[in-house]
């Protein structure tokens, strides 16, 4: 039901129709949007479920390598062992632009003197399982960063996705309807005084036509009267 | 634009101390509270790229992974502790299906 002051005018009927054509036209550039953005997503987000469990798997196995070095040492060893790190890692981050979302891409550098030697402790008071979990936790490391880069454009995308999917709905359910609505009424008024017009005119030229009828029937009269006088009186005279 | 971010991960202090290691900075925690004052704190600086968190955390903090869920930074990214995986990063990705498509594929 559109608002129910509209001036059936031919104005508001040039705006209402331009406006309907931007809807239009709106409604299906946001829907070529979300079906593209969709695409990129759906194939995101496959991406981030392997790369997830890939990521979850091996990590439980670093957690087990940490669990096994732990054992060998004492805790105190363990944390004395890690405080302090010798390499740094620096994280770069720029954004991508996929279809109008600005998702992150990350890059890392780490600051080391060596890539070899990354251990930030001596060897002779830790176990070798300790260098073990600790290498396996720096491969790991690449995947997790990965994973945080697609699994954010995945959220940020379903993000936009949302806002898209709803203005295409209000555009395909709301706007161009009661446009076209408003569109409907305007031209049925306007036809509707058009007729109203006509049958005005109509029945103003009956009336004239009338008058007129009547005007010259009297004069009519006047005149057989006229001419029936004349024609009788010559023979009685 | 490139600038450098800092990395965090959040965790019990078995979870994370190996990240230590690779030069993250970790915030070793106790309880859900704390993580969530080491979030807060960390997205307040507004310099932290990525966080770890771990799902043991994470399963009594929705409220903190739902503000950050839109932002750019921090991004917070589930990992497993040390007692196994939850399954709750697994769950966002279908939750965040779920949202963009409207119906549950």
């Amino acid at each position: 039901m559109p608002n129910t002051t509209i001036n059936p005018t031919r104005m508001e009927l040039t705006r209402l129709k331009g406006k309907l054509r931007t809807a239009q036209r709106g409604h299906k550039l946001l829907k070529d949007k979300r079906d593209e953005l969709m695409k990129q997503f759906l194939d995101t987000v496959r991406e981030v479920r392997s790369l997830r469990s890939e990521v979850e798997e091996e990590l439980m196995t670093v957690h087990d390598a940490f669990t096994v070095a732990s054992a060998l040492m004492s805790s105190q060893a363990l944390e004395q062992a890690l405080l302090y790190p010798k390499q740094s890692v620096k994280l770069t981050q720029t954004t991508k632009n996929i279809m109008s979302v600005n998702v992150p891409v990350y890059d890392f550098q780490t600051q080391t003197r060596s890539d070899a030697d990354i251990y930030p402790y001596g060897f002779a008071a830790t176990s070798g399982e300790l260098d073990t979990a600790v290498d396996a936790l720096g491969k790991v490391f690449r995947k997790m960063l990965k994973l945080a880069e697609v699994e954010k454009a995945a959220q940020l995308m379903s993000e936009e996705i949302e806002k898209t999917r709803r203005r295409v709905n209000a555009l395909e359910y709301v706007v161009i309807p009661d446009t076209q609505e408003a569109i409907r009424y305007i031209t049925m008024k306007l036809d509707e005084n058009d007729r109203a017009t006509t049958t005005r005119l109509m029945k103003v030229k009956d009336m004239l036509l009338k008058e007129a009828i009547e005007d010259r029937r009297g004069q009519d009269a006047i005149a057989v009267k006229a001419f029936s006088s004349t024609a009788a009186s010559p023979s009685q005279g | 634009m490139a600038a450098t971010y800092r990395i965090a991960a959040v965790g019990d202090w078995e979870s994370v101390m190996g990240f230590r290691a690779l030069g993250l900075e970790t915030y070793p925690v106790t309880g859900p509270e704390e993580a969530r004052e080491a979030i807060r704190d960390l997205a307040k600086d507004g310099d932290c790229g990525i966080i770890y968190l771990t799902e043991q955390l994470a399963k009594d903090l929705p409220d903190v992974l739902e503000r950050y869920k839109d932002e750019l930074r921090p991004a917070i990214i589930l990992i497993p502790g040390r007692e196994g995986t939850l399954g709750i990063g697994m769950g966002n990705i279908q939750r965040s299906i779920q949202r963009a498509v409207g119906v549950d594929l």
